[in-house]
């Protein structure tokens, strides 16, 4: 199976048509996948709470968005995801590299890691944490239950789902 | 002039088009002098009414224009390559430019020093940049719209702010009400 090419099939048959990327080394290969087709708009963002407030403008524009980023982006949007996307009660499908997990290799990583899920629960944001490569045929359900309920959701990739760092 | 006497002179022209507004006063001051469904009015979140202006004018074909301010692009500035890079003929970004943080007592920015927003935003690869006093304002956001490509308005004019009402509306209605605006 490949993983890039199934989540990108997976947005684009929920509608998805508007993307915004901040890249991570794991994501790089959905992130080429979305950037090569046709159904769906990319636009780069330099920090994930800009992304964010992309995501919140095309949807009021009848687009629907989602944001591909790192996990160390909750550090940098809390607010965002609080008083825009959560207060005016929008849906973000947020599919997020979890780095710092399981066969990561920076130490530094694992920081950011140990908070992550901490903070998404203190922020009452659905989270979902894909491990193994069979768990991606759950995100055709998650994206549909994002865009029922009006909700920022967490979609956590760590390295194992997508193959690890080879040798590392 | 100040900001809410410059809104109070372009009323007439927001009042047809689509208007994402920035956090804090300047959205008071909107609301007070002409609220409109097709106003979206910013609670919280500094810094991303460019943003989401950008989004939505991607998203759809109607104008957007996004008021916001220098305080507010210097906390965003990596918005400006984005709009450079990506900004459709339908965008025009609005940055009243007071050389001041107006929401939180007029504390100044360093755009009332050495920071110049109109080049940093010609360097960031925005094609149209228009500098104005604020008594220009108005001809230059309708030659904005006449253009049909996207524009960033630098509007300098002076520090200060009008006493105006916070909005109390549910963040829920504005969003609603808007995006029936977005969709007529």
């Amino acid at each position: 199976m490949n993983i890039d090419k199934r989540i990108a099939d997976d947005l684009a048959a929920n509608g998805v048509s508007f993307v915004t990327t901040v890249p991570c080394k794991q994501l790089a290969g959905v992130i080429e996948e979305i950037d090569r087709r046709d159904d769906i708009f990319h636009i780069p963002s330099n920090k994930e709470d800009e992304g964010m407030g992309l995501c919140a403008g095309a949807w009021m524009g009848g687009k629907r968005p989602a944001i591909i980023m790192q996990n160390t982006a909750i550090g940098v949007t809390i607010n965002t995801l609080a008083t825009l996307i959560q207060y005016y009660r929008m849906p973000l499908p947020m599919i997020i590299s979890y780095r710092g997990e399981l066969r990561e290799p920076v130490a530094c990583q694992v920081e950011m890691a140990v908070h992550t899920k901490a903070l998404l629960a203190q922020l009452n944001i659905p989270t979902y944490h894909f491990h193994w490569q069979k768990d991606v045929e759950e995100l055709d359900n998650i994206l549909k239950y994002t865009f029922m309920c009006n909700k920022p959701v967490a979609i956590l990739t760590d390295a194992n789902f997508w193959g690890g760092y080879g040798d590392q | 002039m100040i900001r809410s006497e410059i809104l109070r002179e372009i009323a007439p022209i927001l009042r047809n088009e689509l208007v994402v507004c920035n956090i804090g006063i300047p959205s008071q001051e909107l609301h007070a002098i002409d609220d409109q469904p097709s106003n979206f009015y910013m609670l919280g979140t500094m810094g991303l009414a460019s943003s989401i202006g950008l989004g939505l004018a991607l998203a759809q074909p109607k104008p957007v224009i996004v008021i916001d301010g220098d305080g507010s692009i210097l906390t965003n500035l990596g918005t400006l390559p984005t709009i450079g890079n990506n900004a459709p003929g339908n965008y025009i970004l609005m940055i009243i430019d007071n050389g001041s943080y107006g929401s939180t007592g007029d504390q100044p920015t360093y755009t009332s020093q050495r920071t110049d927003l109109a080049g940093m935003a010609r360097a960031a690869g925005c094609a149209r940049v228009v500098e104005v006093q604020d008594k220009d304002t108005g001809p230059a956001l309708e030659d904005a719209l006449a253009s049909g490509e996207a524009t960033v308005l630098v509007v300098k004019c002076d520090s200060g702010n009008a006493k105006m009402p916070v909005i109390t509306m549910d963040p829920v209605v504005i969003r609603d009400r808007f995006m029936q605006a977005v969709a007529g």
